[in-house]
């Protein structure tokens, strides 16, 4: 078993390296630091010497892949790949193109991502598969149809206007919680806790669909009527054993994102003013900011390729057909 | 005769308010006797059992005067009382033992959730009773299996635990729905001793549920016949298999294949037509880090045999010997190693577009008639595909022709060109690809169990209808099964495969008859024989 | 006549749907399904709602310039259509059926107190004398004219259709199916044509910042949300359907690569990928100001640029389903079967892989166009969707919540964008339900 988890982490490499070269291609390629430069500095009436000057306050002014003027091994080194894409490998994120240390940053707003995006996760799984074990339970009946209408009504809303619909009502008119901002420590639970109802709710519509027909592929299987043969009632039925089969799935789903959730989730935290890495991104994106969007689409690469591990991990554990095979 | 232990009558299922599946049946079972529902699939026997026990999906519809198990009114019971005897009083052994038992619980955990259920034991107890029932299905070295996980059991010891199960409630009824139908012989023969055994130990009453009428013969006290969700015929076995009263019961028992008619066939030699020598199809075991070749599956290992022009030679073997993949790759749709020459070429030595023009010497008729065809291709279109691929300079309207005419081998309607195969029941679609298969005119044609997902009464006319076509057009059948019985009926020689290997092969006569090999006659005693004897 | 890229695209569509609708008609397993969706009242009922929607997209899909306009201004069918809603422009917001600009005292509407210090508009209105007291009967004298006048139009149609049809096309349309396509199809007809005729004199959804109508602005974002609804996922079905059917025939080192990519491109989170080529995109547009020459030609650019941009992050779904099909159907007999009797691996492909398969990709379409439109909205809203001076959903929402901290709230702007996109979305979901449920061969429906 270790030597196929090990097996996976070599072959995550080769996917960061992909990752790398296509960000590369993206940013340097597609257009030449040149454009960056013009882009950043104002489309017209731009010298070249401003443009000269700004790649090089950036870092920008050396070859892309190979520098001729170099010697020795600065050949490879003194160039844009070796300098912005190669660090990225080694987590060397730079500074960004106003000029702040984007490593620093990334370690200072993960935390409120995750303070937002956890909770969320967790309470979402737990409401989604409640509801979906209910219409499963009722199933054929008019409890499970209203159900699944109101799932489609709910998922056919965009997810802006749970967000612009809960900021007014709970925030604006019953002003229970404020509609926007973050804390420090234990404070911040008041900031969190509408951003995280929003988001479990604006999921359930999706959510619970997704779970029943995970449950209802499960109780159409032989062993669920071998349980029944056994004199179980129908709800210990789907509580011993549907469940537990259902939840190999559900849980290694939820493992491959667990990893994604330091990103931080875009328009949550730009609405609600959460300082995480969502906002940040979102700012980065605003101000045409390259350097920190680079980063960021690596690290998210990372921490996808880190969720697909831990996955493969998971399996591994919670499957017997596969821990003892 | 004791007092019906349950009693059904004029019991009817539906389906969507539609289609009715069992029609108005009824029928006793006796404390401590064996009472075998026989019939083809489809006739309703297995909807029959679940809706004693309302099991039965959600989309069926259940209609009966009275369900009464030992005085009680099952009807009556609301769903949460019936809770209180499925497990209870009535124990159920279902056919597939992988997918019916739960693959993320220990077997012990499954078959102890039975007993703390019903009865109120201390843990101790509890963990007793369990181990006390894996023994008594004789489960090897229980103490140690009982933290096993379904996966981890071979077929037949899953089985055992279904079976102990079933048992854990201490049942007055025990009801086995085609309990070794997806089991090998040899296990088969085991198991149905099991059951025998423990209804003797425990007096409890067996109802079992089979389409195989041999295997009947041999267990049961009394048989009732199903057919089309009606019962038509029912009596004490003894009478019912030698003086079968219905129609329908007599084409059953006549449509028994018979071991003693291999005697029949005639022992003339004919030149060699296939030539298969030191033929070996090894799998590589990929293991560590980088996938190397740690070791290989020796699947088909060394095996050498000739089919002679217009003669049958049938592979005989338990699942998992290697003879499917034999079969497969002789051609060449698995890739295996050694000498096979067909008609004077040798195949192993072309690749690519020769090989494929060589493609037209074998064909192979599968097991499953429902996988086996393209659901999005007319059945003219599928006949005609070999002819299209391998002479593609015959017109559409020789095609057509050709189509017709193949159709017409295989007795089916000339206008079963213009449908689609869903339309056709299993023993027409097995027919389809008879006609697929002889549309390019081999010299051998690969049958693969061609019979074995058929009905008794479909399977004889499939095996009349193979020999007939080899009469009229001299080819060969290469006849993998693990159906002795029909090995008997169509094949002039047999080779018996065991791990890979032919472990023995010779006329028909010679290897049924006067088996050398112990596990050929292990094999032929586990054959179920319709037992007249009563 | 002017034809933008996502124009040509879009009849580029039509004509494949048109041929692929020749080629499967009378197959038989294409038929039962579609007798099935034909069969379901929900399935219908959406699909004429979506119908309607893409009617009006296909109106806006043509494109000309204005032969009496100096501006050179290239303006769609629909424009023309809606030219009274285009030119009615106010100064600045106001209410649905205002007859004023819009002002701080929400009481005004309340009870109907008209306060000297707020200008009439421009157009909302202007036809009526004393606003207070003929307001409320002008409009619904209007909406009750509105909605004869369409009523009587689709009863004539109907009438008429009933009179032309054969009798055995009759009886089909006596089937209640039937009957609720038609009632949804008169509700639709009465009711838009009433809210065409008030929008003549009222701005029934109100006005935006800038004074520009919000029912034409929601009316015009339903060509951008079909937009990219439908030729993302035209863009993306060559590459997901022969990758995923190459990977999984051919098995080995194809299907090694095929993975490789996929896998690569997944493990970008999309919302950065997309992100990351939209500012490529800026950046090149910013820098070759000169190729576009007009705005409505940029906007059309950058929409596709996003279309295109979205597909690539979003086949690897399809094709890694395609693929896992593909191992399974390979391993089926009657491809085996092929293989024996000497068929090439093209025609194998082609003939049983393929029609296959294509459930799972016609599935995957329908299912993918509601979480597009959705997820066009979130896009425009962070400024990676289409370009600011198009119109969409998104970027009416954007707009609208600026204002949300604004008191009393200016709420109609984004009233219209949840009611148009709700509709479609909800038309879509619904009925890639019930396509699903017909062609999924698992669901127990199919039997």
């Amino acid at each position: 078993m270790s030597q196929y988890i090990i097996r996976r982490f070599l072959y995550s490499l080769p996917l960061l390296m992909g990752v790398n070269i296509l960000t590369f291609v993206l940013f340097f390629v597609v257009n030449s630091p040149d454009d960056m430069a013009r882009m950043q500095l104002g489309q017209k009436h731009v010298t070249e010497q401003s443009i000269a000057n700004w790649k090089q306050q950036h870092g920008y002014d050396v070859p892309l892949l190979w520098n001729d003027d170099a010697q020795g091994e600065k050949k490879i080194t003194d160039t844009i790949f070796y300098q912005k894409s190669v660090g990225l490998l080694l987590f060397r994120f730079g500074v960004s193109d106003s000029g702040r240390n984007i490593g620093a940053d990334i370690k200072e707003r993960a935390m409120p991502s995750l303070a937002v995006a956890l909770p969320t996760l967790m309470i979402g799984l737990l409401v989604n598969i409640c509801f979906a074990l209910m219409m499963v339970l009722f199933r054929n009946s008019y409890l499970e149809h209203a159900g699944l209408v109101l799932c489609v009504i709910l998922m056919s809303i965009s997810s802006l206007f749970y967000i612009i619909g809960g900021q007014f009502f709970v925030g604006k008119v019953l002003r229970l919680v404020p509609i926007s901002g973050y804390d420090d420590g234990m404070a911040a639970i008041k900031f969190l806790i509408l951003p995280v109802l929003i988001g479990v709710f604006s999921g359930i519509g999706s959510g619970v669909r997704w779970y029943r027909t995970l449950f209802l592929e499960e109780v159409e299987k032989d062993y669920v009527r071998t349980a029944r043969a056994k004199g179980l009632t129908e709800t210990q039925t789907l509580f011993r054993h549907v469940l537990p089969n259902a939840m190999i799935p559900i849980l290694t789903g939820v493992v491959v994102v667990l990893p994604l959730l330091f990103m931080g989730s875009l328009i949550m935290e730009s609405f609600f003013s959460i300082p995480g890495l969502g906002s940040y991104t979102i700012d980065a994106i605003n101000s045409q900011d390259f350097a920190i969007v680079r980063a960021m689409v690596f690290l998210g690469s990372v921490l996808y390729v880190i969720g697909l591990l831990l996955t493969d991990i998971s399996y591994t554990l919670v499957d017997p057909r596969v821990r003892l095979s | 005769m004791n007092s019906p232990i349950l009693s059904v009558k004029h019991l009817s299922v539906s389906f969507n308010h539609r289609q009715t599946v069992v029609d108005d049946i009824s029928f006793e079972i006796h404390a401590g006797e064996t009472f075998a529902l026989v019939g083809e699939s489809g006739s309703g026997k297995s909807i029959t059992a679940l809706s004693v026990l309302r099991l039965l999906p959600n989309n069926a519809r259940l209609n009966a005067d009275v369900i009464n198990l030992q005085g009680d009114d099952l009807l009556k019971h609301s769903e949460f009382e019936l809770c209180k005897i499925r497990g209870r009083r009535i124990g159920f052994i279902f056919q597939d033992p992988m997918s019916s038992l739960n693959p993320v619980m220990t077997i012990g955990s499954q078959v102890e959730e039975v007993v703390r259920l019903h009865f109120d034991l201390p843990r101790e107890a509890v963990k007793q009773r369990t181990l006390q029932l894996l023994q008594q299905v004789e489960l090897p070295e229980p103490q140690r299996r009982i933290k096993d996980y379904p996966h981890q059991l071979s077929g037949g010891q899953r089985q055992r635990v279904m079976i102990a199960i079933a048992l854990a409630g201490k049942p007055d009824l025990l009801i086995a729905d085609e309990p070794t139908t997806s089991l090998d012989v040899t296990i088969q023969a085991q198991i149905l001793a099991l059951l025998k055994n423990i209804q003797e130990q425990t007096g409890m009453a067996l109802w079992l549920i089979s389409h195989d009428l041999a295997l009947v013969s041999s267990i049961a006290d009394r048989v009732a016949v199903m057919q089309q969700g009606k019962i038509v015929e029912t009596g004490a076995t003894a009478e019912f298999f030698n003086q079968p009263k219905h129609p329908y019961t007599r084409k059953l028992l006549n449509a028994l294949p018979l071991m003693q008619s291999c005697l029949t066939h005639t022992a003339e030699e004919k030149p060699p037509l296939l030539q298969v020598s030191d033929f070996y199809c090894h799998y590589p075991i990929r293991k560590g880090i980088f996938k190397r070749v740690v070791d290989v599956v020796r699947a088909v290992d060394g095996v050498s045999f000739n089919i002679q022009q217009g003669k049958t030679l049938a592979l005989v073997g338990e699942s998992g010997c290697g003879k499917t993949t034999l079969g497969k790759s002789l051609l060449n749709l698995i890739p295996g190693s050694g000498r096979v020459v067909i008609n004077g070429v040798e195949l192993n030595a072309l690749s690519g577009e020769a090989l494929r023009r060589q493609r037209a010497n074998i064909q192979i008729v599968f097991q499953d008639p429902f996988s086996s065809m393209n659901p999005r291709m007319l059945v003219g279109d599928i006949i005609a595909e070999g002819i299209r691929a391998l002479h593609p300079g015959v017109t559409p309207e020789q095609r057509k022709i050709r189509v017709r005419q193949l159709l017409q081998q295989v007795d089916l309607p000339a206008d079963s060109a213009r449908r689609y195969p869903h339309e056709f029941s299993g023993g027409q679609r097995q027919r389809i690809c008879i006609a697929r298969a002889l549309a390019v005119d081999p010299k051998l044609i690969v049958c693969d169990e061609p019979t074995s997902a058929l009905d008794v009464s479909v399977q004889a006319q499939i095996i009349r209808l193979l020999k007939t076509l080899q009469q009229e057009k001299n080819v060969s059948y290469l006849f993998v099964t693990h159906d002795l019985a029909v090995v008997a009926e169509i094949a002039d020689d047999v080779a018996v495969m065991y791990r890979g290997k032919i472990i023995e092969q010779g006329s028909v006569a010679e290897v049924l008859i006067r088996p050398k090999q112990a596990y050929t006659k292990k094999l032929l005693a586990a054959v179920p024989v319709l037992n007249m004897d009563h | 006549m002017v034809v933008l890229w996502t124009d040509a695209l879009i009849y580029v569509l039509i004509i494949v749907m048109l041929a692929l609708g020749v080629y499967l008609r009378g197959k038989e397993h294409i038929q039962r399904p579609l007798q099935q969706i034909g069969r379901n009242k929900i399935g219908m009922t959406s699909l004429v709602v979506l119908l309607f929607f893409v009617l009006i997209g296909l109106l806006d899909s043509v494109h000309y310039i204005l032969a009496d306009d100096k501006k050179n201004e290239v303006i769609s069918l629909l424009d023309d259509f809606a030219t009274p809603l285009r030119e009615h422009g106010e100064k600045t917001y106001s209410a649905p059926f205002a007859t004023t600009l819009y002002s701080k005292e929400m009481t005004m509407l309340a009870d109907g107190t008209l306060q000297w210090a707020y200008p009439r508009l421009a157009f909302g209105g202007r036809h009526l004398d004393h606003p207070e007291t003929e307001k409320i009967p002008d409009i619904l004298q209007k909406a009750a004219y509105g909605l004869a006048q369409g009523a009587s139009l689709i009863g004539f149609i109907m009438l008429l259709m009933w009179g032309l049809l054969a009798e055995q096309h009759k009886r089909f349309m006596r089937g209640s199916t039937a009957k609720t396509v038609w009632t949804v199809v008169f509700i639709i007809v009465s009711f838009s044509y009433a809210a065409i005729h008030l929008s003549a004199y009222y701005h029934i959804f109100g006005t935006d910042k800038v004074g520009e109508d919000v029912f034409y602005q929601a009316v015009k974002s339903i060509r951008t949300g079909l937009v990219i609804g439908t030729l993302t996922t035209l863009i993306m079905l060559p590459m997901a359907i022969i990758f995923g059917i190459l990977a999984g025939f051919f098995r080995g080192w194809v299907d090694d690569v095929i993975q490789y990519i996929y896998t690569t491109l997944n493990s970008i989170p999309s919302v950065l990928l997309i992100a990351a080529s939209i500012l490529m995109v800026q950046v090149y547009m910013a820098n070759h100001e000169a190729d576009f020459t007009s705005v409505i030609v940029r906007a059309d650019m950058r929409l596709l640029f996003l279309c295109l941009i979205l597909g690539v992050t979003s086949w690897t779904g399809l094709c890694r389903l395609l693929r896992a099909e593909t191992l399974k159907l390979r391993e089926m007999e009657y491809v085996q079967a092929a293989q024996a009797l000497g068929v090439k691996q093209g025609v194998i492909l082609l003939r049983h892989i393929l029609p296959n398969v294509m459930h799972i990709v016609l599935i995957s379409v329908v299912l993918d166009f509601s979480s597009l439109v959705l997820a066009e909205a979130v896009l425009s809203y962070i400024n990676i969707g289409v370009d600011p001076t198009s119109y969409s959903w998104g970027n009416m929402i954007n707009g609208a919540r600026l204002e949300m901290a604004r008191e009393p709230i200016v709420w109609w702007s984004l009233t219209a964008a949840f009611v148009f996109m709700f509709a479609l979305v909800l038309a879509a979901n619904l009925f890639a339900d019930v396509v699903q449920n017909a062609f999924d061969p698992r669901r127990s429906g199919n039997e």
